[in-house]
């Protein structure tokens, strides 16, 4: 039989159907009878006091029902909230606020303009109080402190290695270099915002909540576990995550928003909505990054000896970061990278500042992209140190194919790679070599271009218990898979897709294991009262856990399938092999059944002593992470009139394991690395010193769009994951994860004759022309 | 304050209510006509989500009155194929210059129309057309693929003979 | 983000439209609406009422006459990117009309209402002091005299038309010198002589964003040396800025690098930014030199390209 389209095919995606008509499904969307709209009125103090909210001014509102406070809350012991962090955040405050943009209360109106309205209207009297925006500040002696219920701003210090043996190793080393390194605060900014649409029906005690969420199963816990003393069980909740507009991580944190809706239903008796605009979805949302970094990298021989990092991680007011990992910088220590050393150490220190919180949403697994910018940036210092080309440096010293698995020194276990060979290939690609003679011509007529590497290694997959759990829970994923008579089937996950896909690529792992072909597979997730228990999708652990899941379930359903092969082949089991969709009786190929026969036997003629139907459940605990990996190659030209970077070519070669489905895999590659330059070159939340934002809306954070954009150049190695059920690894963040180091070392390598040795993200014009001005290398035409 | 009586033709229908001034367009075609594939992104006329062809010109349409676009013909999404599938929604689909979808709508809509203008438009110029328009999933190589797609497919429907 | 609520009027006549502008202080134009609604959504505008232009005829038109390009104040920006003759004719015109917000804005941003606004980062205003364009502004002043009489009766009011010099016309920022009830009708730019040539060189971090800085160059070159020249700055001060002692520099040059060098230095002297997320003083200073330098050499190179 004609082979269906399963692993390896660039199958059309499924869920294109809805939304090239314009009939997806998103929170803004839904609409429910009585519904009302909520908006919120939001501090415009990074610290105040508050001393009095006007009700009144809003209520006076026409079509205002309702204004919500801290103190509404505090009635029924919601105002504060538990983070992931064993930390807690506001709701609404009671008193203070503790930055810019933080919620103060809530209207509640018949129609959208009328919330609006309220919001507007409702009268907040401040009184300013000190404000800590500088993490370093916040640690001096006599800082403001930013939490009333801490001692002082320190929030944990945590280390990882040996610092000893780090310290001699490096002592030891012909050659250190040393830089101190700062990635900024940046946004997902998916282009819909976040939002829900709370209804509790009080008859039946009973709440549905729509929410813009990654992770509906793990939301419902939650939320059953926070209003547990209001008499709301989990049987009662319902949670559903329509189709969501981008989630890149910034959709995987409960916001305050969500609760004060779901209260404001409680409390109106009706269904509210909240959908947040862009400024609030970027003012007050989880961030990203913040982290400022200290390293320190040793050679001898030309060999990497070892690594240390010291960090001060900003956290913002509380430690909200929404990392299911058991450390509290998540995947940090990662940071060893591609290479072979046997000494390193990272320290983190966590601040709270007057800012927002949060810490890890943007389309990266918990840190890793921290950790990969510090070795990719100190590996290109090093091999300058060592006077020898960057690319041949880190071929020299990356792991090596036959060490897999390795163990690093900070005790990752890296499944497989083969690290030299996506290298070579992204500089054939590139054609390195002649980029290089094109660079030395052009710096001899004095102008700029820049060819910088990032050689990454992932961590994705969350998680393997021993490394990972939500308030407890194991980090498995889900598949639940039911044959239908007729032999198609439908397919639940605990994951949520948010354009990745998953309608299509999970379709063709059932398709590849059970020979239906994809488009008569129903997949199915989101909705917490059919889908069966799973934490959810970020961190590129969808493929790595559901999609494990799915090739698990799908095998339990061919053991099934098989029996009843054989008693309607009235054969032995034993004799009976598969093809693709197919069971026949060795040595005689024409006597065999279809799935679907199978499938419809199942149903009508299963042999005795076997049940009904045909399904499978698998519930997927992986035995480790994935580690995909790849190097990027990227030349960059610069202005030297106005200091403007532009990435004239990016070549990446990505190992993400086996390739479910190429074209969209390409795909979340080049999304990827949209968000990987965006960082690098123009994206960033920053703040004055009284705790203003800048970056607050799209005029001023700067979302790159197709002009900005390279025309990306793929390439592919394959690697097999070997602990992986069909050997794939995940590849949703790979791209931003890698990226930007390369384009900040094409840049420094641009500059490198003339002096300079770092860069700081975003390299935005002004920046970079500061160092070509210090330098004397600014032009003037 | 004012309350205002407006006609729209919203893909080929005529759509009378009665208005606030300051119902922004957008609003009128998404909770006044139940229209919601044209999506909302931003608050400051930056993202293109929200696009729609206003007498057949993109135009964002967070950053209209309703009042405004009386008697004018507005295309949304759901109107962009007749019934049937427009080239650029198969481009789209082919080209897989689509993820979460939800730029999608807005993007397709201003592709339609550059593609009016410039039957045949290379890289560069599809790239400066859709420059109002973000996206944070595709990294917008997809989508040139897609319009070089769509210009193909209206190309070889022109040449079987609809002409 | 929600605008507040106002009054809308959407007058036939420019009498009428003056008349709503004059019955309603707190009332604004509406013309293309792509600076106004968002700063409405923001409520960082509340007007009591919007006066809409879009039904009064004759307003919007791109030609040639009395010397001059007639732009009507309600010609979409994308309609100076399509016009033959603006192309053609006056390429610092069109350079701007290309860099203005995005393509999706200038459907709908109209040229009167970049000039009207007065908004410093906007790129109009510059191009127009660089070509010396002049501002057709119309009012309707009430000429009744007492007599109760007259009073009585709705005589049709008498449009005055006052042209104002782009140099007198930016008053502040989002400030202009048009009287209450005045409306900026027409954009009127010389008709290019033999031998000119300009270009608009705006330097932005990306699409859609205002300029960091940016820099119009309008010149005529006349028996190899320059003749004639407007040079003007966007967003590096509270208002557009001439750059006089940069015109100065190129006037009666041969329009070669020294000149331009020292135009450059002038604009960038003339320029009075001050520091913010897009770049310090001295950042800003440098690249209005630098773009003064690009669009000064291109502007020579049209010139010299252009029918004699």
């Amino acid at each position: 039989m004609a082979k269906c389209r399963g692993l390896g095919h660039s199958v059309q995606r499924k869920e294109d159907a809805r939304f090239i008509r314009g009939q997806g499904r998103y929170i803004d969307d839904i609409k429910l009878p009585g519904m009302l709209y909520l908006d919120i009125t939001r501090s415009p103090y990074a610290h105040a006091k508050i001393t009095k909210i006007h009700d009144e001014t809003a209520l006076a509102v026409p079509g205002v029902a309702a204004v919500i406070t801290g103190k509404t809350l505090e009635a029924y012991n919601l105002a504060w909230m538990p983070t992931l962090m064993s930390d807690q955040q506001m709701v609404l405050p009671i008193d203070t606020v503790k930055y810019q943009a933080q919620e103060v209360a809530a209207v509640v109106a018949t129609s959208r303009y009328a919330a609006a309205d309220g919001a507007a209207a409702l009268e907040v009297d401040y009184e300013p109080l000190p404000v800590v925006v500088d993490p370093h500040a916040a640690l001096e002696p006599g800082a403001t402190r930013v939490r009333d219920d801490k001692d002082s701003n320190h929030i944990f210090h945590w280390e990882h290695g040996d610092r000893e043996a780090t310290e001699a190793a490096l002592a030891a080393s012909d050659t250190v270099v040393e830089q101190a390194m700062h990635l900024p605060r940046i946004h997902v900014a998916s282009i819909e915002t976040c939002g829900c649409v709370a209804s509790w029906n009080p008859v039946e005690g009973h709440l549905t909540l729509y929410l813009t969420t990654q992770a509906p199963h793990a939301i419902r816990t939650v939320v059953a576990l926070v209003t547990a003393h209001l008499g709301l069980a989990e049987h009662r909740i319902r949670v559903i995550s329509p189709d969501i507009g981008g989630g890149f991580g910034g959709k995987v944190p409960v916001y305050p928003g969500y609760v004060i809706a779901t209260a404001a239903s409680v409390v109106t008796g009706k269904p509210v909505k909240w959908i947040e605009d862009r400024s609030e979805n970027l003012q007050a949302d989880s961030f990203a990054r913040d982290y400022h970094i200290k390293a320190r990298l040793g050679s001898k021989g030309g060999k990497i000896t070892a690594l240390s990092l010291d960090t001060i991680a900003d956290h913002g007011y509380s430690d909200a970061a929404a990392n299911p990992s058991k450390f509290p910088a998540g995947l940090y220590h990662i940071c060893t990278g591609s290479y072979d050393l046997s000494d390193a150490h990272v320290s983190v220190d966590g601040v709270y500042t007057n800012k927002p919180p949060g810490g890890i949403a943007y389309r990266c697994s918990f840190r890793v992209t921290e950790a990969v910018h510090a070795i990719e940036r100190m590996v290109d210092l090093l091999a300058r140190e060592n006077g020898e080309d960057p690319a041949d440096f880190r071929l020299r010293n990356f792991i090596r194919p036959d060490q897999f698995p390795y163990t690093s020194v900070l005790g990752w276990e890296y499944d497989s790679g083969d690290y030299g060979a996506a290298l070579e290939k992204a500089m054939d690609m590139i054609g390195y070599r002649d980029l290089r003679a094109e660079q030395t011509e052009k710096r001899a007529r004095g102008e700029l271009m820049g060819i910088g590497i990032s050689s990454f290694t992932e961590i994705v997959g969350a998680g393997p218990s021993k490394t990972f759990d939500i308030l407890g829970i194991k980090m498995f994923d889900s598949s639940e898979i039911r044959i239908h008579p007729t032999g198609k089937a439908i397919a639940r996950f605990g994951t949520k897709s948010q354009g990745q896909g998953h309608e299509t690529t999970y379709a063709q792992i059932i398709a590849e294991e059970l020979g239906i072909p994809p488009e008569d597979i129903q997949v199915e997730e989101g909705d917490t009262d059919t889908a069966p228990y799973g934490l959810g999708t970020y961190a590129s652990r969808s493929t790595p856990t559901a999609g494990a899941a799915a090739a698990i379930a799908s095998r339990k359903i061919r053991a099934k399938a098989k029996k009843i092969a054989a008693h309607l082949l009235e054969a032995d089991e034993a004799d009976l092999e598969w093809e693709q969709g197919r069971f026949f009786v060795k040595g005689s190929p024409d006597r065999g059944k279809t799935i679907q026969e199978i499938a419809f036997a199942a149903y009508t003629n299963h042999p005795q002593g076997l049940e009904a139907g045909l399904e499978a459940t698998s519930y997927y605990d992986p035995p480790n992470l994935t580690f995909p990996f790849g190097s990027y190659v990227c030349a960059v030209d610069i202005d030297r009139g106005t200091g403007q970077v532009r990435i004239r070519r990016f070549v990446a070669v990505d190992d993400c394991g086996v390739r479910i489905n190429p074209m969209i895999v390409e795909g979340q590659i080049h999304g990827g690395l949209a968000m990987g330059i965006a960082p690098a070159l123009f994206e960033e939340i920053s703040y004055d010193p009284d705790g203003n934002i800048t970056g607050g809306n799209f005029v001023e954070y700067l979302v790159p769009t197709a002009m900005e954009t390279p025309h990306w150049e793929l390439g592919e190695t394959v690697t097999p994951s070997p602990h992986h059920p069909i050997g794939a690894k995940g590849v949703g963040e790979s791209a931003t994860v890698g990226a930007p180091a390369a384009v900040v070392n094409a840049v420094v390598d641009a500059l490198w004759h003339l002096g300079v040795r770092h860069m700081e993200i975003p390299m935005t014009p002004a920046r970079v022309w500061s160092a070509l001005n210090e330098h004397g290398a600014a032009a003037t035409r | 304050m004012s309350s205002h009586h407006v006609t729209i033709q919203v893909n080929g229908e005529e759509h009378a209510r009665e208005v606030e001034a300051r119902l922004l367009l957008v609003h009128f075609i998404r909770e006044e006509l139940g229209l919601t594939g044209t999506h909302i992104g931003c608050d400051t006329t930056s993202c293109g989500a929200c696009t729609v062809l206003l007498d057949g010109t993109p135009v964002k349409s967070c950053t209209v009155l309703a009042v405004a676009a009386g008697g004018s013909r507005v295309t949304t999404v759901e109107g962009m194929g007749n019934g049937e599938l427009h080239p650029v929604q198969q481009g789209f689909t082919e080209k897989h210059g689509l993820q979460c979808g939800f730029c999608t709508p807005g993007m397709m809509l201003t592709s339609k129309a550059l593609l009016e203008a410039n039957p045949d438009p290379q890289e560069d110029e599809i790239r400066w057309g859709i420059s109002g328009n973000l996206c944070r999933c595709t990294g917008y190589v997809n989508i040139v693929k897609a319009v070089r797609r769509a210009a193909e497919i209206m190309k070889e429907s022109k040449e079987n003979g609809d002409g | 983000m929600i605008p507040p609520q106002f009054d809308y009027h959407v007058p036939e006549s420019l009498a009428d439209a003056s008349r709503l502008l004059l019955a309603n202080p707190e009332a604004k134009l509406l013309a293309g609406g792509h600076s106004l609604i968002p700063m409405m959504r923001f409520r960082l505008a509340e007007p009591s009422a919007l006066v809409d232009l879009r039904k009064i005829p004759g307003l919007a038109g791109i030609g040639e006459a009395e010397g001059c390009l007639r732009i009507g104040a309600m010609t979409r920006e994308s309609e100076l990117e399509k016009s033959e003759l603006v192309q053609g004719r006056y390429p610092l015109l069109a350079d701007t009309a290309r860099v203005i917000g995005d393509p999706l804005v200038r459907n709908l941003a109209t040229v009167g209402g970049n000039v009207a606004h007065a908004d410093p980062g906007n790129d109009h205003p510059a191009t127009m002091l660089a070509y010396r364009a002049s501002f057709v502004g119309r009012s309707f002043p009430d000429r009744r005299s007492g007599t109760l009489l007259e009073q009585r009766h709705e005589l049709p009011l008498q449009a005055e038309d006052r042209t104002i010099g782009a140099d007198d016309f930016f008053t502040g920022p989002f400030s202009t010198c048009l009287k209450p009830g005045e409306i900026l009708i027409e954009i009127r730019i010389p008709a290019p002589e033999a031998g000119s040539g300009g270009a608009y060189e705006k330097f932005e971090r990306k699409v859609g964003d205002y300029a960091v800085a940016a820099v119009a160059v309008q010149l005529r070159l006349e028996g190899g040396r320059i003749a004639e020249a407007g040079v003007a700055l966007t967003n590096v001060g509270l208002t557009p800025i001439r750059a006089s002692a940069a015109e100065a520099a190129l006037i009666g040059s041969d329009g070669g690098e020294a000149a331009l060098d020292e135009a450059a230095g002038a604009a960038a002297a003339a320029a009075e930014p001050h520091e913010d997320h897009r770049g310090s003083v001295e950042y800003k200073r440098a690249v209005v030199r630098t773009l003064t330098f690009r669009a000064a050499s291109r502007a020579v190179a049209r010139a010299k390209e252009a029918p004699a």
